[in-house]
């Protein structure tokens, strides 16, 4: 039996008059990849900020492993151009046992120069931002990382670099990874399992099996350009 | 050029010789600090504008402490204890604007505060008053400021990474908003030992504009926390020493000479570009 690292049973988030997640149930286990995809609005942060505990469900349960350890990368980090904090003390924040040789350690495995440990963390570019974050997220050693990949902020050379790397710490940490996602090639790539999401769960399974041609177009039927896109990864996967 | 050094020199501390001038400088120093210090969290919460909102709560209760004879301090507390619970429910249970809910009903307590504050207490509730302060209220003020700077020091790892990003304080364990509801409440009793420095109208500034001046030059985030706090200290003692000099109100001079400092450290920033 793998041993489950999280549990999610029949969860509803109604944010007002509107059902952001509606009877969602899935569970993650050991070492396992899990990619969330979904159009726009289908409610795959709400279900982050609900695993982390800074959204409340209105009902259902979220059981985890006891004492498990969570490294979160967010979609968004948002921070003001002259924030008065460097790199070293953003490391810091984090709490427990933080030393500038651990900082350093996993500056290393993320491929960023020590450099820019006395930086002003919004001094650094988008994409050197992003690796510190899988640093920052990661140095704990996580049972399991939430990745919430950027929308816009990133090309795709970096955002593949940045699987590339993921795939690189997993195997060396061995955490499980709930990843979302907007790139099928990345889904096809690098997840055990896929949950289709759009408030409700519309598929889940190893993504050969469960993401159909039909299962695209019903998850993501309103977004055209978006679907296309889509449409065109899973072909070209297909064919190559 | 030595007699004028001489001259300024004897002019100064014969000025502070006088016994009077010790418990306002003392209250002065501590509290700045302190709001000087929570300042610094305020600006990177982004609640700069509600902080001062906020502030205008104390007069309320203030005129009533005045009006029953009960301590304005325990007055404005309250009030302002109550308030923050507003705003925490608030934030945790509506999705409405939290910033128009605070503005509209702050400004609307400091009108009443106004019509219901004693006239003869009012200069003095609106634009502070610490030159009859005793030793005693002095020392208290100073410790409570103390304790709070204590606090802040104690919690700010927390504070910092929650007003960073509160998907990666919720992340590494941090209860985000229990930790709003302390915040708050340190932000109360900031206000209500700050208010009878500079008034309920300009405590806002005492909070904001040394952190502004420090956010300025700080390049790392120990450094911001320590300027800002120095920021409120020098212009603290500024301010006393301009009180004791010409008798002007050092609260409405903290801001200006605070202000002043704001303005030197925005061309530093501009010179360092």
């Amino acid at each position: 039996m793998p041993s489950k690292i999280v549990e999610v049973k029949n969860l509803n988030v109604i944010f007002g008059q509107h059902q952001v997640l509606d009877d969602l149930s899935f569970d993650v286990n050991k070492g396992e990849v899990l990619a969330i995809i979904g159009p726009n609005g289908a409610g795959k942060t709400v279900l982050f900020h609900a695993l982390i505990g800074l959204s409340r469900p209105t009902s259902g349960v979220i059981n985890w492993k006891s004492n498990v350890k969570i490294g979160y990368v967010p979609q968004r980090f948002d921070i003001e151009v002259d924030l008065p904090l460097t790199t070293r003390e953003f490391f810091y924040l984090k709490g427990g046992d933080v030393t500038d040789k651990k900082i350093k350690e996993f500056l290393d495995l993320v491929g960023i120069d020590h450099e820019a440990l006395n930086k002003g963390i919004s001094q650094l570019s988008v994409g050197q931002r992003q690796r510190v974050l899988v640093a920052w997220a990661v140095m704990n050693e996580p049972e399991i990382l939430l990745f919430d990949e950027p929308t816009a902020d990133i090309d795709i050379r970096g955002q593949q670099s940045i699987y590339h790397l993921l795939h690189k710490i997993q195997d060396q940490i061995g955490f499980a990874v709930i990843l979302i996602s907007h790139d099928l090639s990345v889904v096809y790539k690098y997840a055990d399992q896929v949950l289709c999401l759009n408030s409700k769960r519309v598929c889940m399974g190893p993504p050969r099996e469960v993401l159909s041609a039909e299962q695209l177009l019903e998850l993501y039927g309103g977004e055209q350009t978006f679907y296309k896109h889509l449409e065109k990864s899973f072909h070209e996967d297909h064919h190559a | 050029m030595n007699r004028l050094f001489i001259s300024i020199w004897k002019r100064v501390f014969t000025k502070i010789t006088m016994p009077d001038i010790y418990p306002p400088l003392l209250v002065a120093i501590f509290v700045s600090a302190s709001a000087g210090l929570l300042g610094a969290f305020a600006i990177l919460k982004k609640m700069a504008l509600v902080g001062d909102a906020l502030t205008h709560v104390a007069l309320p209760g203030m005129a009533l402490g005045l009006l029953f004879n009960f301590s304005p301090f325990l007055g404005a507390l309250a009030f302002l204890v109550f308030a923050i619970f507003g705003i925490w429910l608030m934030e945790r249970y509506s999705k409405l604007s939290t910033e128009t809910l605070v503005g509209i009903f702050f400004s609307a307590s400091l009108a009443l505060g106004v019509l219901i504050t004693p006239d003869h207490e009012l200069v003095e509730a609106l634009f502070g008053n610490i030159i009859s302060l005793t030793w005693a209220e002095a020392i208290i003020s100073a410790v409570m400021a103390l304790i709070l700077i204590l606090i802040i020091l104690i919690l700010r790892r927390q504070l910092a990474l929650n007003m960073v990003s509160s998907e990666l304080a919720q992340s590494a364990g941090i209860n985000n908003s229990r930790l709003n509801l302390i915040y708050l409440l340190i932000f109360a009793l900031a206000v209500a030992l700050g208010i009878r420095f500079v008034g309920a109208v300009l405590m806002g500034s005492l909070v904001i504009i040394p952190a502004a001046a420090a956010r300025n030059i700080a390049s790392s985030f120990n450094m911001f926390l320590g300027l800002s706090m120095l920021a409120g200290v020098l212009s603290a003692v500024i301010s006393i020493f301009v009180w004791q000099n010409n008798g002007a109100a050092p609260g409405p001079i903290f801001i200006l000479v605070s202000v002043g400092v704001f303005l030197v450290t925005l061309v530093i920033r501009g010179l360092k570009r």
